[in-house]
């Protein structure tokens, strides 16, 4: 089901909307957010100037830094009586980034992620299972608002104790899941343990994944653990443009259709920053053109993507954007080559023999660095040939796809570490060596 | 007569094998005999023991990757050149051997375990030149 008549808008029709939203936030966005007037005015470019959408490549970018330079709310447009909701990262690394939406903003976000809900295939009588972290994340609740206004049962069951998880799926009929693609895998793990077949004795057929990369390897795990019928789809957001529903996959899993009518969405070469050519992967530049509390322009997402202006056989016209190849941030640089942990993830999923789960673990080796892929055996096996050859195959597949010689180490069955939340795979021991 | 041997994967860690051990200990599964090869990384563990079946569930459940092995006991006579002359009839028949070890286990005659291709021609042959082989009624007794 196709939520709203703006997916399927005449490119024309889709332009003319976008145009005009775009002027009337660069005329705000200069009166309102002084930092990035600032920048406008050392760009030597007024609101004015936006004349067409072609102008948009003119405008400063925004980056993760500004906002933590303008910690917590000095990139916002509106004054904070108006807010409704702040929302803020995880900030791991420092300051986290705060967001905040106005009842337009809540009420946008909730329509958009309606949208990709219905996409994946969600309708009113779906009992939606919600197995995100509620709390400062916008994942949980971003996806409770637009599951809910589409009319689904909602259960909010958050993270963790997986077991009171699999009986609320169980005794509630859940038929649609929320997770990100590693737990909703370890659910399957703790379903098996308990000795409930999810593909017999649970309802679920809807699978919505998100803040995770869905390689088609890890859909392909899905599909083995929760049934071939299950329609697993990849939805894409973060918290600064909005939370979830920027872009979500329909049916065909052809690419994540971007909500358009709201962000525009550009793609460019990390490097130069400068805009690529319709089809080419680079890095996805996000313009917030509907938002009230914290309007980005030109924020640059670090994930690597690339968009397909094609029409869709759902019926939607929006622009795709390709599944994630991974992001900028996540790019190890192993030897001197590029390595995306996604790429890793690929083979060990395509090795016979082996289980969903894995390590990766980057040290400094004398002058050179060590990769290491830590593996989790999945079939008991009495003859040394079949360990080396398993071995031999993750082995040489690295070396085909990265170039790369990696050390493979053999795990028993649930000895690497679950994951609730984002997983967290990748080691990368060389800034503490050195 | 074929015995069922366990097999363990165990990663060369310390602490891993006395795991192993433990978890039999707990479940009063007594070990007859014992085999650990290894590579630099990780080894395969190999037991006879008097419940095999049960020791691999425990084994299972405790996280071990183990699984069930036929092998053949095979009854060496304490002379010198019996365990030869027996290897003697099996080569003769092509049959190669994947790896073997001493039963620890007080009898009259010394006993080896033994995994072969093709282990039911090698059954066969051995009943047919009268060398005992354990049973498994045998092995659940001691």
């Amino acid at each position: 089901m196709i939520w709203a008549r703006e997916e399927t808008l005449s490119r024309q029709e889709m332009e003319a909307l976008q145009l005009e939203r775009l002027k009337e936030t660069v005329f705000r966005v200069y009166e309102k957010v002084l930092p990035y007037r600032k920048k406008m005015d050392e760009a030597g470019i007024k609101p004015e100037d936006i004349k067409s959408l072609d102008d948009l490549k003119r405008l400063p970018f925004v980056t993760k830094q500004d906002l933590r330079d303008n910690y917590p709310f000095g990139l916002f447009a509106v004054p904070k009586e108006e807010l409704l909701r702040i929302h803020a990262s995880s900030g791991t690394t420092g300051k986290p980034t705060v967001v905040g939406y106005t009842e337009g903003d809540m009420q946008v976000w909730t329509e958009c992620v309606s949208r990709i809900a219905c996409a994946g295939g969600a309708d009113k009588n779906d009992v939606a299972q919600i197995c995100f972290g509620y709390g400062m994340f916008t994942g949980a609740l971003g996806l409770h608002y637009g599951l809910e206004n589409i009319g689904a049962t909602i259960v909010p069951s958050s993270t963790g104790n997986s077991e009171k998880q699999l009986m609320y799926m169980k005794d509630f009929g859940t038929t649609l899941l929320v997770a990100t693609p590693s737990y909703a895998l370890r659910l399957a793990e703790v379903a098996r343990e308990m000795g409930i077949d999810p593909q017999k004795d649970l309802k679920v057929k809807i699978g919505l994944v998100g803040s995770e990369l869905l390689t088609d390897a890890m859909r392909d795990e899905m599909h083995k653990y929760w049934g071939s019928d299950m329609l697993v789809t990849s939805n894409y957001g973060m918290s600064e443009l909005m939370g979830p529903g920027v872009s979500g996959e329909c049916e065909y899993m052809c690419g994540m259709h971007i909500n358009e009518d709201f962000f525009i969405p550009e793609i460019i070469n990390p490097e130069t920053g400068e805009v690529l050519p319709e089809g080419e992967w680079g890095e996805l530049v996000i313009t917030c053109i509907k938002k009230e509390a914290l309007p980005l322009i030109r924020y640059r997402t670090k994930d690597i993507t690339r968009l397909i202006y094609e029409p869709c056989k759902c019926g939607r016209t929006t622009v795709r954007m390709e599944n994630l190849s991974g992001r900028s941030d996540d790019m190890l640089k192993i030897r001197g080559v590029n390595v995306f942990p996604s790429q890793i993830e690929e083979v060990v999923l395509g090795t016979a023999g082996l289980g969903p789960h894995y390590e990766i673990i980057v040290e400094r080796d004398g002058y050179s660095d060590k990769l290491t892929v830590r593996v989790e055996l999945l079939k008991a096996t009495d003859s040394f040939k079949e360990l080396e050859a398993i071995e031999r195959a993750v082995r040489n597949k690295l070396k085909v796809m990265l170039g790369l010689d990696a050390k493979v180490m053999l795990e028993s069955p649930n000895t690497l570490a679950r994951f609730e939340g984002k997983a967290k795979r990748v080691r990368d021991l060389r800034k503490e060596q050195k | 007569m074929t015995v069922n041997q366990v097999s363990v994967f165990i990663e060369n860690r310390q602490g891993r094998l006395g795991q192993v051990l433990s978890v039999l200990k707990e479940n009063d599964i007594n070990i007859l005999s014992i085999s650990l090869a290894d590579t630099a990384e990780y080894g395969l563990l190999r037991l006879i023991v008097n419940k095999p079946e049960e020791a691999k569930d425990v084994l299972l459940n405790a996280g071990f990757s183990s699984l069930l092995t036929e092998v053949l006991i095979i009854k060496v006579p304490h002379k010198a050149g019996s365990l030869q002359s027996i290897l003697d009839i099996i080569a003769k028949e092509s049959i190669s051997i994947e790896y073997m070890y001493g039963l620890s286990v007080e009898t009259t005659d010394a006993s080896i375990v033994m995994k072969t291709n093709e282990l039911s021609k090698a059954c066969e042959i051995l009943k047919n030149s009268h060398i005992d082989t354990m049973t498994k009624k045998e092995i659940a007794s001691l």
